[in-house]
């Protein structure tokens, strides 16, 4: 995946988690949970959504990396590459 | 012959959930939604564990935990179960306190409180909101020294006026006392604080029957008076259950049983290292509740007095007092017809926390006269506050820590599972056995309604990580939840 493919598939999870969200003007620097109503129960479900989606493992001590959408693209990028 | 109540069940599942609390419940439901078989059992006739209602003669419904969870209900409900659930979640406006110290209603949100605390405590609105700001930011990695007392003098030195308000209504909401963590109330009364009190409408009856709707169509196996006598081990690994003297086979076996009856009968004290069962022998269980149900006869009314009622007479917040079997501390829930919408009935149900100890060594003599006591306490209590409300109750029942002990069979009857410490062992239930875990009522912060639901998601998604690594163990700590979200 390109890493504008991961963002995207990022804010496709995003958007079933958290329907009400407006994503469209999401900023890619700034953490998602200033910009979004997220809490940690939505950031179990991104990971459990990586997980079902492209079997990506995502361990609790990595959550900080997922903090806003250019560090989550920084960190999955690696582990996605192939799929 | 007797009925067979695991008829046509295979003989082999991805995960079996023993328990259908909704811990259970969920867990299942996320699993099946992950694309695994799941089989679950339960007990009882009914499921949804605490989560539970009965019907008496004369048109009576009885909820047992109904009445009131925080606005993250909507949201959990939604994402795990479905928008129908979550669209039933109304507030709760009328919270009512009657006790020596104070009387008054609020929504029991930030602003009232607020106003409250300024207004009729006098307490300057920057020490107020500085508390607030505290709660709020308690999380789960906070130095957990700090209990709720010393959180209290900290703030509100010397008031216990201001004790009793904060800590009361949390008291009955999961058993904690003054003693506990501060971080066990932080948590959960943040989370009320934000927009109040939340009910389910349409009565846990309809909440029930939704969501075993949901799961028969996601294709979880349910069984009900199936009941679960023991985990099997090979290999120091689960290898099924044993139900209704059949063995039925799975990967992972996820027990949302009390912690204690999942380690010590379940499973059994020979599977564990000593030093994991010396510290499982040390978690503390929460205290267990006495409920008094009333019934208003048919075409009988009562007026509006609110919708959750904390009365006492007793002049502080006393954590012992509240468990005494002579209790003057009460919660009345009142239930008008709009809790089921079409209907024109009405109940009461009143709570107080118990000790089992108190109710257990009771001569069945005893045992009779003491709940006769208990029903006239509270009758009488209520009588003042509705005058002639007597007269129009046309059932009345009581249930103790007995009633909660034979229907829900946790250890002590205890109706919140187990004290804070109780979470680390849930948690690290799984490194000492290959494909068990556990889901229910630990540490106070993983109850209530929830709290339950939240923890079920948090453990499915270890089972999920479990069955994905083809059913072994992991190398990797066991995580810690998401907890800050989850709470009564």
């Amino acid at each position: 995946m390109t890493n504008e493919q991961i963002r995207q598939a990022v804010l496709q999870i995003i958007s079933v988690i958290a329907p009400d969200e407006e994503l469209t003007h999401v900023k890619s620097d700034v953490p998602l949970r200033d910009q979004l109503e997220l809490d940690s129960m939505d950031f179990l479900d991104i990971v459990m959504e990586l997980r079902k989606r492209y079997s990506v493992e995502v361990p609790e001590a990595d959550y900080g990396q997922l903090a806003s959408l250019d560090s989550c693209v920084t960190y999955l990028a690696p582990k996605l590459k192939d799929k | 012959m007797a009925q067979d109540w695991l008829r046509d069940v295979k003989p082999a599942y991805d995960v079996i959930v023993i328990g259908s609390g909704l811990a259970g419940l969920t867990a299942a439901n996320r699993l099946a939604t992950c694309g695994y078989s799941v089989l679950l059992l339960e007990h009882h006739y009914n499921f949804g564990g605490m989560a539970t209602w009965f019907k008496r003669k004369g048109g009576h419904i009885f909820d047992i935990s109904l009445h009131g969870f925080p606005i993250g209900m909507v949201k959990t409900c939604r994402k795990y179960w479905t928008a129908d659930i979550a669209e039933s979640v109304v507030q709760l406006n009328g919270i009512r306190f009657d006790n020596p110290q104070f009387s008054f209603t609020t929504t029991f949100d930030k602003a009232d409180f607020t106003d409250k605390l300024v207004n009729h405590f006098k307490i300057p609105v920057e020490r107020v909101e500085e508390f607030f700001k505290f709660a709020r930011s308690m999380n789960f990695y906070d130095d957990q020294k700090l209990t709720i007392r010393e959180l209290f003098e900290r703030y509100f030195p010397g008031r216990l006026d201001v004790w009793r308000l904060l800590m009361e209504p949390i008291a009955y909401a999961n058993g904690s006392t003054l003693d506990d963590p501060a971080i066990t109330f932080g948590i959960v009364f943040s989370n009320f604080m934000s927009k109040g009190v939340y009910t389910f409408q349409g009565g846990t009856d309809k909440l029930i029957m939704k969501m075993k709707a949901t799961l028969k169509a996601n294709k979880v196996d349910l069984r009900h008076h199936a009941l679960v006598e023991k985990v099997l081990v090979e290999k120091g690994r689960v290898s099924g259950v044993l139900c209704n003297g059949r063995t039925i086979r799975a990967k992972a076996v996820l027990s949302n049983a009390n912690l204690k009856s999942t380690i010590h009968k379940l499973v059994g004290d020979e599977h564990f290292d000593p030093d994991f069962l010396r510290e499982a022998a040390a978690v503390r269980l929460n205290s267990s509740s006495c409920q008094v149900y009333m019934g208003i006869r048919k075409g009988e009314s009562i007026p509006y007095v609110g919708d959750l009622f904390f009365t006492s007479t007793h002049p502080v917040f006393d954590s012992e007092a509240l468990n005494a079997i002579d209790v003057t501390s009460r919660t009345y829930s009142f239930y008008y017809p709009d809790t089921r919408p079409g209907s024109d009935r009405y109940s009461i149900v009143c709570s107080t926390n118990a000790n089992y100890e108190d109710w257990i060594t009771l001569s069945e003599e005893d045992y009779k006269r003491a709940k006769e006591t208990l029903i006239k306490g509270v009758v009488e209590t209520l009588e003042k506050y509705l005058p002639g409300v007597s007269s129009k109750i046309d059932h009345l029942e009581a249930s103790t820590p007995r009633t909660f002990e034979y229907y829900t069979r946790h250890v002590g009857g205890a109706s919140f599972g187990t004290k804070f410490e109780g979470l680390k062992i849930s948690q690290n239930l799984p490194k000492q056995m290959g494909g068990l875990f556990h889901a229910g009522s630990v540490g106070i912060i993983m109850s209530g309604w929830l709290g339950a639901i939240n923890y079920g998601v948090i453990v499915a998604n270890e089972v999920d990580k479990y069955l994905l690594r083809g059913a072994s163990p992991s190398a990797e700590d066991v995580t810690a939840p998401a907890m800050s979200e989850s709470g009564v």
